[in-house]
């Protein structure tokens, strides 16, 4: 009897032990969560700093003037612009659209909001200096190329269905 | 493990300190042009803290997920199902992580390293990053500007070219490492 007394103790000892490590592990869980983020903030900071920078000095004006009607040219343009623009996608459907009354073909501004946010050259310091700067450099070059890639064959298959 | 705690502590500091150079040379840039337009950079100042008030909603989310990762999701269970074996099943779950995930890309990204540092594949991360391109709730709006048909063949194609980016990725990766692994 005394035995099983002894027995029941320690069962319930054990599990206030796992208990307190499950708590603390939790604990530890978010405090390495937050010391993570705490580390990327200055370059996330120095990023949306520079998105700010982007947002009053690249006006859609300022984009529609560097187009100037080349098929090939404008669809490479579109996708430059996008790469170096950010911000919320859609802002870059409200400047295609506009882009596209203004007469800029179809495959510019696929291309366009395609790298708007597939390729973030502002983004890139902060994504090379957490994902590492060969995959950020690589993910970067062939998510422009893609760009281009994706509106030819999205607008090709587009009037070929329409 | 030491040698690897040493390192990893080693990596953080670099990381850190590329993170303030790189701000320090921002504020810079805003000092530099406040000399010749004080108006347009204090509407910058504005419109960055306008972002920072838009995403603080998303870094708690992401920062939650951070925790509940690094509690619920053992290296063992991460690589199950998104590492070296995780197979179609693996692109899957990248492809819609990538596409139900909300706000800026680069508030994914410490999320995105712990995951990588748990065992998930390079090209996995990739596809993440390309789907987040396709929003569920922005897709009316895009509807509206180039009508429905261009809409279902644009997803089609950038959930393939995700897919194409991410493997193509990965060769790159394994290249590295073989060539690496020659060098010593």
């Amino acid at each position: 009897m005394l035995f099983l007394e002894c027995r029941k103790g320690h069962v319930q000892m054990d599990a206030k032990i796992v208990n307190m490590t499950n708590k603390e592990t939790i604990i530890v869980s978010f405090y390495k969560a937050l010391k993570n983020f705490g580390m990327a903030l200055p370059v996330l900071l120095g990023v949306i700093l520079l998105l700010g920078l982007f947002k009053i000095y690249i006006t859609p004006e300022l984009i529609s003037s560097v187009f100037t009607g080349g098929l090939f040219r404008d669809t490479v343009l579109g996708s430059i612009i996008g790469s170096i623009s950010a911000g919320n996608p859609i802002t870059s459907y409200i400047i295609g659209g506009e882009l596209l009354k203004q007469g800029v073909s179809l495959f510019a501004v696929t291309a366009f909001i395609v790298a708007w946010v597939t390729v973030g050259v502002v983004q890139l310091p902060a994504e090379a200096s957490i994902l590492g700067k060969r995959f950020a450099l690589t993910r970067n070059i062939l998510s422009f190329i893609f760009a281009l890639l994706v509106a030819i064959t999205s607008v090709v298959t587009l009037r070929a269905v329409t | 493990m030491k040698v690897n705690q040493k390192g990893q502590k080693k990596d953080r500091n670099k990381n850190l300190y590329y993170g303030f150079s790189f701000l320090v040379i921002v504020i810079i840039l805003y000092l530099v042009l406040s000399f010749f337009n004080s108006e347009k950079i204090y509407r910058s100042l504005q419109a960055s803290l306008d972002i920072i008030i838009q995403i603080l909603p998303i870094l708690g989310l992401v920062i939650f997920l951070i925790g509940i990762v690094n509690y619920f999701l053992k290296p063992k269970m991460v690589s199950k199902y998104l590492g070296g074996e995780s197979g179609v099943k693996g692109w899957f779950i990248a492809i819609f992580m990538g596409i139900l995930s909300h706000g800026p890309i680069y508030v994914w990204y410490p999320l995105l390293k712990d995951l990588r540092d748990q065992g998930m594949r390079a090209g996995l991360v990739a596809a993440f990053l390309y789907n987040r391109a396709i929003k569920i709730p922005l897709l009316p709006v895009m509807i509206f500007y180039f009508g429905i048909s261009f809409v279902v063949i644009l997803s089609i194609y950038m959930t393939i070219a995700s897919i194409i980016e991410g493997k193509i990725i990965e060769i790159i990766e394994h290249m590295y490492r073989g060539r690496s692994r020659e060098n010593g």
